[in-house]
């Protein structure tokens, strides 16, 4: 008898098994002729802001939407908002992509950066923004009133927020007499030293390293690589790996490498030298004069967005020169409108002019901003290494 | 009274009958029992291993980094000609079988003094402290090996107290076995108890009568019938750490990517999710032959 209830389970659980798998199967077809015929719309975003719908769903950098100033949001429009903080550019693109994409029905707004955006719009996880209903976009500074990586064909997907440079920061304590130029991080003399972010968009420092360094390669924007030049920044990288302690995956973790000196130089965010000179580790922050890569991060607004009316109330609100001037010191970056200069320097004496905000649109030619890398780069001939092909050699790299 | 009675009888009439039915039918009781866990199993476990299976045949889209569903074996061949996940796939097999050998070295005098030789209360008090780490989150204890390894942590603070140089094990691979073989000891402890405490003590005292001495009876006696006890235990050691992620992104350094790790940032980064379905299929499958072998050896008589 017992051989007869082995016999039920084993043919009961193969034939649900087979069910199983049919639902699969059927799940997946299903979506594909969905994601097929919902390509074609081309609109430039709402005509205008209704009421709003009384919640907003954020995925967020830690303290983008800070109660400091988002309390008085949430009190004007009647939007409460339900943040979800994300740790990497990666997070916020998989959160995105869950339940289906376009923010799954659930996120409103994602707070993505340059290495991030492209990758959302070109997957179809965004909805066209119409700029004209965010007044303060037209005082933006001009480069990030329709930057390439928020703008594709003259459509915009979102509105910028705030940016800041990649930095090279050392201990001031252990590396003497300091360093000026990024050169350092491809210094034998720091083996073991050194820290980078664990990010294949890291492979851009390399090829900006070179684009200065090695002029014969004829690099012109770190992010457009052709294969011959991508094969010498990866070289480049299997070199300057040897003397890497640690990739860092969430900028804490850099942030406690540097705090409990088990790294004495390398690449991290402005916000962690403040955290850092916070807690009293002796560090310091260098731009080198050839510039540096950076981020810019932009409010995005998600295909399937439920409170499109309060993610444009948001976007409003976040842009205005007061918004802008209290996040900005909050996280330690830099606002794109400058009209927040003087209400940097109310907050904190002097912050304008610390965070860069006063500098002449020339400056901006020495910060090379994320963006995904795709393959039609611009040079006509389509030959530029993508996305895919950056975290493949990631991979090699760091593996 | 009457009229309970008379409101109950025709109730445990249905009753009696159905247990009738029932008790013809066997099956039918086995099966209404089963149900609920044998469709959970069916639809969580098989299901999603079948998913995964599925998508590693599938390939990405490079432009839009959409999942195109059609058929071929190209994340394979990249599997196998590309060195480097070969490289990843040795060094993953190659801790977790560091990190369960040191387990079993760790575990096995510790469960032989609790099954074999403590005092009740020892005993007691050294299961709690054995599962005591299990109270608080895992992340918590790794965070806290961090600290431990630092350059400026509580290791070279006591070494240089000592007069001895720095350790230097942050963000290394010895710093990765160290925390792995720390976190997955309960479950090597346990199961390797469980075996111990059930050889009877008449076959130690018949080894001993018969002449062998102690060495000759741990080989002979005592560690055959330990053994299924460190199989199941290596088992759950050896599949921890193979499927890990979390330990070596916060403990590892430069040289430390884990199979997990490669699927982390594959999922996550280039949204290629064929690709790390392809290498998740790697651990199910060391993991299937892993439990061949270890069904051999009498594992599963010893959970």
């Amino acid at each position: 008898m017992s051989k007869r209830f082995k016999h039920v389970l084993v043919y009961g659980a193969a034939s649900l098994l087979v069910v199983v798998l049919a639902f699969a199967a059927a799940a997946c077809g299903g979506s594909d002729s969905e994601s097929s015929g919902s390509t074609t719309t081309t609109t430039s975003g709402q005509a205008s802001i209704g009421p709003g719908e009384g919640k907003l769903n954020l995925i967020e950098w830690p303290y983008y939407s800070d109660p400091a100033f988002a309390k008085k949001f949430e009190n004007q429009t009647g939007c409460i908002i339900h943040r979800k903080d994300a740790g990497s550019s990666n997070e916020m693109v998989s959160l995105m992509r869950a339940g289906g994409g376009g923010g799954g029905g659930q996120w409103d707004l994602v707070s993505a950066s340059g290495d991030a955006s492209l990758r959302l719009i070109k997957g179809g996880d965004l909805q066209p923004v119409n700029v004209n209903l965010i007044p303060e976009w037209k005082n933006f500074i001009p480069i990030f009133k329709s930057p390439a990586h928020n703008t594709v064909d003259g459509v915009h997907y979102g509105t910028s927020l705030q940016w800041g440079p990649n930095v090279l920061l050392y201990r001031t304590d252990k590396v003497k007499p300091g360093v000026s130029e990024w050169s350092a991080l491809y210094d034998p003399k720091y083996k073991g030293q050194i820290t980078v972010p664990n990010n294949p968009i890291q492979i851009a420092d390399a090829a900006f390293y070179l684009m200065h360094s090695k002029p014969e390669l004829g690099i012109k924007d770190p992010y457009e690589l052709n294969k011959e030049q991508f094969d010498a920044t990866v070289n480049l990288l299997k070199d300057q790996k040897k003397l890497v302690k640690l990739y860092w995956n969430y900028d804490t973790d850099g942030r406690a490498a540097f705090a409990n000196g088990d790294v004495s130089l390398g690449a991290i965010w402005p916000v962690d030298t403040l955290a850092l000179q916070d807690k009293k580790v002796p560090v310091k922050e260098v731009i080198p004069a050839d510039g540096a890569t950076g981020w810019a991060d932009t409010w995005m607004l998600a295909k399937k967005a439920p409170h499109p009316n309060c993610a444009y109330l948001w976007m409003k609100y976040v842009s205005t020169p007061q918004v802008q001037a209290q996040q900005a010191l909050i996280f330690g970056e830099t606002p794109v409108n400058p009209k927040a200069c003087t209400f940097m320097d109310k907050i904190q004496a002097g912050s304008c002019a610390k965070y860069h905000l006063n500098e002449p649109l020339s400056y901006y030619d020495t910060i090379k901003f994320w963006k995904t890398p795709i393959a039609d780069c611009g040079n006509g001939s389509n030959d530029c290494m993508d996305y895919n092909a950056w975290q493949k050699a990631w991979t090699e790299i760091t593996g | 009274m009457a009229e309970i009675a008379e409101a109950g009888s025709p109730l445990r009439g249905a009753r009696l009958s159905i247990s009738a039915f029932l008790w013809q039918r066997p099956w039918l009781k086995v099966a209404a029992l089963l149900a609920l866990p044998v469709l959970a199993f069916a639809v969580v476990y098989l299901g999603s291993l079948a998913a995964l299976f599925v998508s590693s045949f599938w390939s990405v889209d490079s432009f839009t980094g959409k999942v195109v569903h059609s058929w071929s074996f190209g994340n394979f061949s990249t599997l196998i000609h590309d060195p480097i996940y070969r490289k990843i796939a040795f060094r993953t097999i190659w801790i977790a079988a560091a990190v369960t050998v040191t387990d079993a070295i760790l575990a096995f005098p510790l469960a032989y003094f609790m099954a074999r030789l403590a005092t009740p209360r020892t005993r007691a008090l050294l299961f709690v402290l054995v599962l005591l780490p299990l109270w608080s989150s895992y992340l918590v204890r790794i965070y806290a090996w961090r600290l431990i390894l630092a350059k400026q942590g509580a290791l070279n603070w006591a070494l240089n107290g000592l007069g001895l140089p720095d350790a230097n094990l942050a963000y290394t691979n010895t710093a990765m076995w160290i925390v792995f073989s720390y976190v997955w000891l309960p479950f090597m402890v346990l199961p390797v108890y469980a075996a111990l405490e059930r050889i009877p003590q008449s076959y130690l005292e018949a080894s001993q009568d018969l002449g062998a001495r102690t060495w000759r009876t741990f080989r002979t006696v005592i560690l055959p019938l330990a053994l299924p006890g460190l199989v199941a235990g290596s088992i759950f050691t050896f599949s921890l750490t193979l499927g890990d992620f979390i330990t070596p992104a916060l403990v590892g350094g430069a040289d430390s990517q884990f199979i997990g790790n490669v699927v982390h940032n594959y999922v996550g980064i280039s949204n290629n999710v064929p690709l790390a379905a392809a290498f998740a299929t790697l651990p199910v499958i060391v993991m299937a032959v892993y439990l061949v072998v270890a069904k051999r050896l009498g594992a599963f008589e010893a959970l």
